[in-house]
């Protein structure tokens, strides 16, 4: 257990704060969005983060990793969350990155992991093809041809799959929709014939791409682990990524809990500060409880990565669930008690609102892990 | 048949050869006319709609036919709405004029500003703002600043107002204005209206969550406002703010139980978006159950509406209004939430093609929505009202 920060996960946490306000405050994030960058994250930023190690935190270090642990990572994503810092950290250090470490053979491994920890590659999956996370309904074909794969289909929502290096596509290579067994994993260059990226721009002024994929081409030696047997795989990273998530989260809802206290003890109204209404001290006192004991689940999950891997499903789930919850409510209470003000544009409360939506939605909404979560429990 | 039936069928027969075919659709924000000297029709058809209703007197069913209203009672106005409704028609034309500063006219006026106002709103002519709220004085309305001073003939108003929905696209503002400093701050403050391309009123707009820029901020500096224009008596402005509020915070409570019609209703969306059994039960059982909760909480708000209306045309109005416009604006803001659940990726678009226009106008609605509880009075300060109007509790401390 470590519900603690020890000496190095603070120091990394406090570094990771300075940073970040300096070089990447929630501004950076509006300017991407007002200048409608072309990459939906600052290249120069990227390369900074990773001369801090940050996309080698949680990797080997046989391929390049610090092996610093899963939780250091965290850490540093509930700082991002707090800035709403755009990167492909989330994207590719930690999902992409944990496919390959999860299902790479020793050649692949050493091939790319090196340069995901040193944030020289990026990497994308492709996996959602709808309205709602669920990776058993991938239905993406791809046709066994010799030696070769043929992948067609089109899949949504890809996390910066707009800019990334190298693409891992998540097919059905037999099964049903709604089989967990039957799927495979291919890494694809996003230049290979047939393949059409087209950038979304989603209300968190991030990067998702869709992505078709037209009679693409590929030598069966790209897939990650045997054919039909990606679930594990997939499971294993998006359970690292939902976690990562979640501390993104956390953070972004930290954030709006300390900029509205800090409005309840400056905005006046009726002669006094409006902290001083009961009704709105409760509300606030609640939203902190709430933060108490999230922030130990968060822990937890994170911990649970390095030290209890059979944990992680349960984990994740329950982390990822919980903290959709928190950040729903944190940022409509957040608007709500900044009154008029809460709904301007100007204001960065809107700009965690929205974040808000769109990571509710990826990896898995409260529904889904709700049932994840009832189904490893037995119930 | 009795009167009701017939009035029924004439509207239906009117409507019937009066609305055109393309006045029946949806009607999406840019194709709303909110009349005014910068309104502008979308379509010939929206005019010709627009034409017809105002000469029948319908753009205002309920007011007096000497202004220029329909003079139907309030039982003759539900049904032009329901026959309305049955065919889709359109509003022909939008405004904070007609929905809140003319019933207030119509009560506090004198016959020289009815004259003058009511029939020019009717007809769509003059565009209205609100002038309330001040950067230090939103919960705390009262203790608004901005000011006019006594000039003899006329009043100099000084100070400005904050988030004025559209003033930069209105030709009038109706204000609450400080009339006496030295008075307990309920009683110093009047209601004057003030027309915006009067010299030194300017105003600067503000870009909100939802895109748009629908606030303004308003500036007043040494404007010159004809005493004419003071509605009801000096230092009284309260009490005609008062009867407005109450027609502001109605219509806002109306809107999750008559939404544009752009918008699909959350289990619509559900079939459309969620995984169905073969019984087309929805799979997703959080969301079936909050689909439910929605729906019978609707279906509690629209009774009470339906309640508070009998009981007024019973003669024996009662407190329940003061609770609607937090159960409706809360509500709205579930369903908004609970619409973008459902559909999921598809509810994160922005400006993008990739998105249906219903879906993008889903997630406006959703942005606007957080607006709703803050906006007429926040939800905080409805449920304070409630407890101390409606309940005799005594006032909080400070709660003045
Ligand atoms: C979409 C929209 C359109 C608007 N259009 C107009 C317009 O056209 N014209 C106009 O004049 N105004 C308009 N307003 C302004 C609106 O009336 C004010 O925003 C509102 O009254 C709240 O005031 P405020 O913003 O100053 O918030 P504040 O009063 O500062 O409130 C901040 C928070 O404190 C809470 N609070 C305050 N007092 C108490 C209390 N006694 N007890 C408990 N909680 C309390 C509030 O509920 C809120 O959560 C609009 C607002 C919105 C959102």
């Amino acid at each position: 257990m470590a519900l603690v920060l020890n000496e190095e996960q603070r120091f990394l946490r406090d570094t990771a704060r300075d940073f970040l306000a300096v070089n990447a405050p929630v501004n950076a994030l509006r300017a991407l969005r007002d200048n409608r960058d072309e990459t939906g994250f600052s290249l120069p930023l990227w390369q900074q983060m990773a001369e801090l190690g940050w996309p080698a935190i949680a990797l080997p270090e046989e391929y390049g990793g610090l092996d610093f642990g899963f939780l250091g990572l965290g850490v540093v994503f509930e700082e991002t969350g707090r800035t709403l810092t755009a990167s492909p950290l989330l994207a590719s250090s930690v999902l992409g990155a944990s496919l390959i470490n999860a299902g790479g053979t020793d050649e692949q491994k050493s091939n790319l992991l090196p340069e995901l920890a040193a944030g020289e590659l990026t990497l994308a999956l492709a996996l959602e093809e709808s309205h709602h996370h669920d990776p058993a309904a991938t239905m993406m074909s791809a046709q066994r041809d010799g030696e070769h794969l043929i992948l067609e289909g089109k899949k949504v929502i890809v996390m910066d799959g707009h800019s990334a290096n190298l693409l891992a596509v998540v097919t059905r290579t037999s099964g049903q929709r709604g089989d967990q067994a039957g799927l495979t994993i291919v890494l694809v260059s996003p230049n290979a014939h047939g393949v059409t990226r087209r950038r979304t721009s989603l209300m968190d002024s991030r990067n998702y791409a869709e992505i078709e994929f037209d009679q693409v081409r590929v030598s069966t030696t790209a897939c990650l682990g045997e054919t039909d047997q990606g679930w594990e795989i997939l499971e294993a990273a998006l359970d690292r990524a939902r976690l990562a998530l979640a501390a993104e989260m956390y953070g972004g809802a930290l954030e709006c809990f300390d900029r509205t206290l800090e409005y309840l003890k400056e905005r006046e109204q009726f002669g006094v500060k409006i902290g001083s209404f009961q009704a709105l001290q409760h509300r606030i006192a609640h939203l902190h409880t709430e933060l108490e004991l999230n922030r130990s689940v968060l822990l937890q999950a994170l911990s649970v990565v390095d030290e209890n891997p059979q944990q992680l499903p349960m984990m994740a789930s329950m982390a990822k669930a919980r903290m959709n919850e928190l950040y729903l409510l944190m940022t409509d209470e957040a608007v709500q008690m900044h009154g008029g003000i809460g709904v301007t544009d100007e204001l960065d409360i809107g700009l965690f609102l929205k974040r808000a939506r769109v990571a509710v939605q990826l990896f898995g909404d409260t529904g889904y892990h709700q049932r994840r979560f009832a189904t490893l429990s037995g119930f | 048949m009795n009167a009701k039936d017939d009035f029924r069928l004439e509207c239906r027969a009117w409507l019937e050869q009066n609305c055109p075919e393309s006045q029946r659709q949806p009607v999406v924000a840019a194709e709303q006319y909110w009349g005014g000297s910068k309104g502008e029709f979308a379509s010939d058809d929206a005019r010709v709609w627009f034409e017809r209703m105002r000469d029948h007197g319908w753009t205002a069913p309920e007011w007096p036919v000497e202004y220029g209203g329909g003079g139907l009672d309030p039982q003759q106005a539900k049904i032009l709405k329901q026959e309305m409704q049955a065919i889709g028609a359109r509003p022909p034309v939008y405004g904070l004029g007609l929905w809140m500063l003319g019933p207030a006219l119509l009560e506090y006026g004198n016959e020289e500003q009815k004259q003058r106002h009511i029939g020019a709103i009717v007809r769509g002519e003059s565009r209205w703002c609100q002038g309330y709220s001040e950067p230090g004085s939103g919960s705390d309305l009262a203790s608004l600043q901005c000011g006019a001073e006594d000039k003899g003939d006329h009043f100099l108003v000084n100070g400005s107002k904050i988030w004025t929905t559209a003033a930069d696209r209105c030709d009038w503002v109706f204000c609450l204005l400080r009339t006496d400093t030295s008075a307990p701050k309920h009683q110093g403050i009047s209601f004057v209206l003030i027309e915006m391309d009067s010299p030194g009123v300017s105003t600067s707009p503000i870009a909100l969550i939802s895109g748009e820029s629908e606030f303004c901020q308003t500036f007043f500096d040494n404007v010159v406002v004809p005493k004419e224009n003071l509605i009801g008596g000096l230092n009284e402005g309260w009490t005609v703010a008062k009867a407005l509020l109450k027609h502001e915070r109605k219509l806002m409570s109306e809107m999750v139980t008559n939404p544009p019609r752009s918008l699909m209703p959350p289990a619509d969306l559900a079939r459309a978006y969620c995984e169905l059994s073969d019984d087309g039960a929805i799979v997703d059982s959080r969301v079936r159950s909050q689909l439910v909760d929605y729906e019978m909480d609707l279906q509690a708000v629209a009774l009470t509406q339906f309640r508070i209306f009998e009981e007024n045309r019973a003669g024996t109005p009662g407190q329940t209004p003061l609770v609607m416009k937090y159960a409706g604006t809360e509500l709205e803001k579930r369903k908004s939430e609970l619409a973008l659940a459902i559909l999921g990726h598809h509810g994160l678009g922005w400006d993008e093609e990739s998105f249906s226009e219903t879906e993008l106008a889903t997630t406006r609605a959703w942005a606007m929505s957080k607006a709703m509880t803050i906006a007429g009075g926040t939800s905080e300060v409805q449920l304070n009202l409630i407890a101390k109007n409606v309940l005799g509790l005594p006032a909080d401390y400070h709660g003045r």
